[in-house]
């Protein structure tokens, strides 16, 4: 059977050379960096040579990166670090409706700590609403998280404006990379931020690594303590073989950008104006042209995510969906919500996350497979019959 | 292990007794579009009070429909009472059980039914006072 993974957004393939920088760290190499010896001193060239090729992803100094477990420890530091470093200051946090949980459930259980959580809204495309933002910030205000890019509809945040009104307020701005990086040009000085989140599965390295990045001056406490490992900011033995995959990955992502994105815009433009011509009343979420290359996300009127899904993989293609059933917690997703649309509609949310690895016979394939399912799911759907019914 | 057993699988997949039933004795919709779930279920039931048909349309999860699909078949050729008696247990037990958190939410086929032999009942019952 033919198969085609667009879920790239929830975990990719590992290029060949990220894997064989990896391997040997898995194998003969061996070393812990705390340690003297020669040993030792190998494991940390290969965590230092690492450390400088990911700052150099975001034009950043190799000494204020932090590797971390992954984005989701990467935001929790940003968010409670911060904040906790700042604790004399103020108590006031300010975040987008539409971060990423582990930035919105950091802020929401320092808010249960005593902290008070000022949410910025979105308009109908995404896009934070700047003067909202503005109006959030008082001096009490000690963090501003506002994220890059949304994986789940795409969509690309003005972060030069908004770090511009953090700064002329002197609040630190925190900004969640992690679906943007590697995909866009970044560079914390043209950004204007003071702290940046990134996780090496998205940017095509190995999962269970990120990184990180705080601008010197900001006072951060650590969530981990232990040893000095990370100048002290993040205590554990450094995940070595997932830190060489990262740094391979951010080299090949810096080097490889720009071809990467032109053909992932190509997929991804193709499925966004073939789809709607051969399936009814499917509209795109997230913003028509400031969106992430390898996003194309939609709602699916009259029917719900799951079966979608499900209907997709016997067909061999995987895809994700926003919709409440696919959830754990089977609530729908706070970022559709956010953005006007109603819940119902909200149900019938699919997402292509697209890969270099994919090609343009993938999105013929899904093309061909894809109208025919959400014709079966129609045929059940007593909305559908409600709406033809209302047609005459 | 896939989160959906064989049965569940096979009745989402080939759905038994979709549509409706144009001139249907009762009707029962359960559920809202907004929490997920909705549910429409259509009978027949013939002089033995034995339901001779049932029909009905979801919106929902694999669970849903798969439950929907399985509420049918248990229902066809069962008399009112035993209808009734159908639980929502009963239907996840004959699917090979549900993942716990589609209990609630996506087991609400017996719930159509029931409001569906219910609203035979009342329809008969205003009969029988003209």
């Amino acid at each position: 059977m033919r198969v085609a993974y667009l879920d790239n957004y929830a975990a990719s393939p590992l290029p060949p050379e990220v894997r064989e920088a990896m391997l040997p760290w898995l194998g003969e190499s061996y070393g812990n960096p705390s340690s003297l010896h020669s040993w030792g001193d190998k494991a940390r060239m290969a965590v230092e040579e690492s450390r400088e090729k990911v700052a150099a992803l975001i034009g950043a100094d190799p000494e204020e990166i932090i590797f971390t477990s992954g984005g989701t420890e990467a935001n929790n530091l940003a968010v409670k670090g911060i904040a906790a470093g700042s604790r004399r200051k103020g108590k006031h946090l300010v975040v987008s409706a539409i971060e990423h949980f582990s930035v919105l459930h950091a802020a929401r259980s320092l808010e249960k700590q005593g902290y008070e959580l000022s949410t910025v809204p979105v308009d109908g495309h995404g896009r934070i609403d700047l003067d909202a933002l503005q109006a959030a910030i008082d001096e009490d205000t000690v963090l501003v998280s506002v994220m890059t890019a949304n994986g789940e509809m795409g969509t690309i945040q003005p972060i030069q404006e908004a770090a511009r009104i953090a700064a002329q307020k002197e609040v630190p701005f925190h900004t969640d990379a992690v679906a943007a990086a590697g995909h866009l040009p970044l560079d914390v000085k043209e950004m204007g931020v003071q702290a940046i989140s990134l996780s090496s599965d998205l940017i095509y390295g190995p999962q269970g690594v990120g990184a990180l990045w705080v601008k010197k001056g900001v006072r951060l406490i650590p969530l981990l303590d232990g040893g000095v490992q990370e100048g002290g900011r993040r205590g554990g033995t450094e995940n070595l073989p997932g830190i060489v995959g990262m740094g391979k990955a951010a080299e090949l992502a810096r080097r490889k950008m720009a071809a990467r994105s032109d053909h992932l815009k190509s997929l991804r433009d193709a499925l966004i104006s073939r789809l709607p011509q051969k399936v009814e009343h499917v509209y795109l979420t997230g913003h028509p042209t400031e969106r992430l290359p390898w996003n194309a996300s939609f709602v699916v009127e009259f029917i719900e995510g799951e079966g979608m899904l499900l209907f997709l993989d016997q067909q061999g293609v995987a895809v994700s969906s926003g919709s409440a059933c696919t959830s754990r917690a089977l609530k729908g997703s706070h970022v559709l919500t956010a953005m006007g649309i109603p819940p119902e509609r909200a149900q019938g949310s699919i997402l292509f996350s697209l890969g270099p690895q994919n090609s343009m016979e993938d999105i013929d394939y899904v093309l061909e497979v894809f109208p025919p399912i959400v014709e079966r799911l129609r045929s059940m759907s007593p909305l559908y019959a409600k709406y033809v019914k209302e047609r005459g | 292990m896939a989160i959906y057993s064989d049965t569940v699988m096979d009745h989402f997949t080939n759905p038994r007794n979709v549509g409706e039933i144009e001139d249907a004795d009762g009707v029962g919709e359960v559920g809202n579009p907004v929490c997920g779930d909705m549910m429409t279920f259509y009978i027949k039931v013939d002089d033995q009070e034995r339901i001779s048909d049932v029909k009905f349309k979801t919106f929902g999860c694999g669970a849903a429909i798969a439950v929907s699909s399985m509420v049918s078949e248990m229902a066809k050729g069962k008399t009112i009472e035993e209808a009734l008696k159908i639980s929502r247990n009963d239907v996840a037990q004959e699917l090979g059980g549900l993942p716990q958190n589609k209990m609630h939410c996506s087991n609400l086929g017996a719930d159509a039914l029931h409001l569906a032999i219910e609203d035979y009942l009342s329809k008969k019952g205003k009969g029988k006072d003209e």
